[in-house]
């Protein structure tokens, strides 16, 4: 137990400890943080008017960045796969990077959830026996228990490593690896769930389609490691962590095969729609081309779709082997899915309205302000994760720095 | 191991790690963790605008209303009642009314006869308390009209801020939406909290003082039926209704959803809703489904009946008809 406390007292150390660049990152992740906390607070004295959203376009921004990052978190899923089944050491070597993030992640997707409601002070109605939990009959719910459950695996299964790797003991299979192939399951769980919520509505067309939870996945699988690619690039800059090429170049592939199928899929949507457009199609026509003269989103997903060939196209192409080209590749896939998913996901599901009204979203100052500071909040919490992890991971924290490191790694 | 200056940890910082507190790390710490504090208390200074008794301890603690044991349901309705006489100079009574055995309320609409004069939708603010930011404001309002061309029935060349000089045009009908108390109501599925849910008599109610704010509801209706407090209700004193009700047009709180209840507060007391007294033309059917003699259950019998977005599911008990 001493020795635990000890662990965090160090812990907290080792958090205020840094270079002068760490410092300035920190300072003004800080403080983007605390002037989206700020607009947040306007917010909830106002109500959600300070927001774009209306009687018609019901969910927002918020729900879009949400929607993102369930896929982000999820993708985790993808450093472990090849980590733990196919049992490859240099995965290993990573595996917590991404564990590290999915817990960010997941964090950011609950607060980009809260925000989202009108009265976050009632959050406790949703938590028997304070409240009720209308389980099974509502996908909200279902989604409430694999986000927290998957948040849970993961402070878990990384919180239980680094401590092992702290006081330089091998870990015990038992009390991590059954956690880790649940772990597995659960990600592709999170991402389905979180497209149920969309496709469990038969009111909206745009979403009541079979296609979107296997497209949340695929588009989730190239954002997630594009995501990590560029996070290996970070650390193996700036930070004492040897991560060679191996990892990223099997990251490379898994987003390649991804990237193929969502725009696989995506032709099937597109064809579906436009090759004999039903009513239904008006929500797709809004978004591609403009409905009654209203194209705010037309600008955006030829953006995306823009994006994402160019990310197909680098990543397909020999040019994604050499470093700057797979960066390149990553930038364009993260952006592109971030718009096609949210932007283009979200908002013509209410576009038009079941009345046929359309009445357009832009979000305002405040609301993306709020979504900065989420986003910020949540790269202060993973650097500051891979701060505390990295002395501890390469064997330079430890519980006995007395005795010579046997972990170091051989770089 | 090489020293690289680029390192945010280098091993002397490891070093220090590992050593009791200096004083000199002791006063920064203190200080990086007042500034902290400082730009905390600075970004939730909005927090200060709060009203009073906006949230209360008994806010928060409160069950459910279905949970509620009577004599803890009528201290809450005294406190509405005081509250509405504090903020808005007006006394209501909040009553709380229970489902009629033996009625299921069924609702229908002639689409021959509506001339599309709004009325029922202006009534209906009058009668339910909804926000409005001018007298004419009716986005509040729990029905939409629809203008549509003759012809077809097809929504989405409708047109709900029509504006000529008469009603009817020549070539136009009209169509009034409203919450259509589905049997299968998504809405009532997909609350994540159960603050909305069917009752006995059909009608689908909400609890405002348990939702949660999360729009999903909103998400599901197929109707466009539910509306969305984004801000402190805005009413004029004049135009407050006090004959209130828990589950209907009592004054809403910001933040949560509401919708039409088929004025639960007058069809459960006898009366027929607000908008079906307005109506100039008697386009309006309001009565008893499991009554055989009443006449909606006359109309559902003999007229040509169509039922909106009968491809969805959801199984109304609100329906159009035609006369010829």
């Amino acid at each position: 137990m001493s020795e635990y406390l000890t662990f965090l007292w160090r812990v907290v150390r080792i958090s205020f400890q840094g270079s002068w660049k760490f410092y300035a990152w920190m300072t003004l992740l800080s403080v983007v943080s605390l002037v989206g906390l700020h607009a947040y607070a306007r917010q909830v004295v106002e109500g959600l008017e300070t927001t774009g959203m209306t009687n018609q376009v019901s969910w927002g921004a918020y729900i879009a960045n949400f929607t993102f990052l369930v896929g982000v978190a999820a993708a985790a899923v993808m450093l472990v796969i090849p980590a733990y089944i196919y049992k490859k050491q240099f995965m290993h070597e990573v595996v917590l990077f991404g564990e590290l993030m999915a817990i960010a992640v997941i964090i950011m997707c609950l607060l980009f959830v809260t925000v989202d409601l009108g009265h976050p002070e009632r959050f406790h109605h949703m938590i028997p026996p304070f409240g009720i939990f209308n389980f099974p009959g509502s996908i909200l719910s279902w989604d409430v228990i694999v986000l927290n459950g998957y948040l849970l695996l993961n402070l878990h299964i990384a919180g239980y490593l680094l401590y092992c790797r702290y006081r330089q003991t091998q870990p015990t299979k038992k009390f991590y690896i059954p956690f880790v192939f649940i772990s597995i399951a659960w990600a592709v769980s999170i991402h389905t769930v979180t497209a149920f919520l969309y496709v469990g509505l038969a009111g909206r067309s745009y979403w009541h389609h079979p296609l979107v939870p296997s497209r949340f996945l695929a588009s989730a699988f190239v954002a997630g490691p594009a995501l990590m690619i560029l996070v290996f690039q970070v650390i193996r800059r700036f930070v004492r962590y040897w991560i060679g090429d191996e990892p990223i170049f099997t990251l490379r592939m898994i987003m390649t095969v991804a990237m193929i199928i969502n725009m696989f899929l995506l032709g099937c949507e597109l064809f579906t729609e436009f090759y004999s457009p039903t009513q239904h199609a008006a929500a797709a026509h809004y978004l591609y081309f403009g409905l009654h003269g209203h194209n705010g989103l037309v600008a955006w997903i030829w953006t995306a779709i823009v994006l994402d060939l160019v990310g197909l196209a680098l990543l397909i192409t020999p040019i994604s082997r050499k470093i700057t080209g797979l960066n390149l590749a990553c930038v364009a896939c993260v952006v592109g899915i971030w718009i096609e998913k949210g932007m283009g996901l979200i908002i013509p599901g209410f576009v038009p309205s079941p009345l046929g009204q359309i009445v357009e979203y832009l979000p305002t100052f405040n609301e993306t302000l709020v979504c900065v500071g989420i986003w910020a909040f949540g790269a202060l919490l993973y650097s500051w994760m891979l701060h505390v992890a990295i002395p501890i991971m390469n064997g330079s924290l430890r519980a006995r720095p007395e005795i010579a490191s046997s972990t170091q790694p051989s770089s | 191991m090489n020293e690289n200056p680029q390192n945010s940890v280098s091993p002397k910082t490891i070093e220090q790690v590992y050593q009791p507190v200096t004083r000199r790390t002791f006063l920064k710490g203190t200080a990086a963790a007042m500034a902290g504090l400082a730009g905390l208390v600075a970004a939730l200074k909005p927090l200060l605008a709060l009203e009073r008794g906006e949230m209360t301890l008994d806010d928060l603690l409160q069950k459910h209303y279905r949970e509620l044991k009577p004599e803890e349901l009528q201290r809450i309705l005294r406190e509405l009642e005081a509250r509405c006489a504090r903020e808005h100079g007006v006394q209501p009574v909040i009553r709380d009314l229970k489902p009629l055995p033996g009625v299921e309320f069924g609702y229908a609409l002639n689409l021959t006869r509506c001339i599309g004069c709004r009325k029922c939708a202006h009534a209906c603010l009058q009668e339910n308390n909804q926000s409005r930011s001018s007298a004419d404001d009716i986005e509040m309002s729990y029905i939409r009209v629809l203008e549509l061309k003759k012809g077809a029935i097809n929504l989405e060349e409708s047109d709900l801020y029509y504006n000529p000089q008469t009603v009817p045009q020549k070539d136009k009908y009209y169509m009034p939406v409203q919450c259509h108390q589905c049997r299968e109501a998504p809405c009532t599925k997909v609350c994540p909290v159960q603050a909305t849910w069917q009752e006995a008599d059909g009608i689908v109610v909400v609890d405002y003082n348990w939702c949660i704010g999360c729009r999903y509801c909103m998400a599901a209706c197929p109707y466009d039926a539910r509306r969305f407090n984004y801000r402190k209700p805005n009413l004029q004193s004049a135009r407050i209704n006090p004959n209130q009700s828990y589950l209907s047009n009592r004054i809403r709180p910001k933040g949560v959803v509401e919708k039409c209840t088929f004025c639960l507060h007058r069809t459960r007391d006898g009366k027929y809703p607000a908008c079906l007294e307005v109506c100039p033309t008697g386009a309006r059917v309001f009565g008893n489904l499991l009554d055989p003699d009443s006449e909606i259950s006359y109309i559902l019998k003999n007229k040509r009946v169509y039922i909106l977005k009968e491809d969805v599911g959801t199984l109304p008990r609100f329906y159009y008809f035609f006369d010829q």
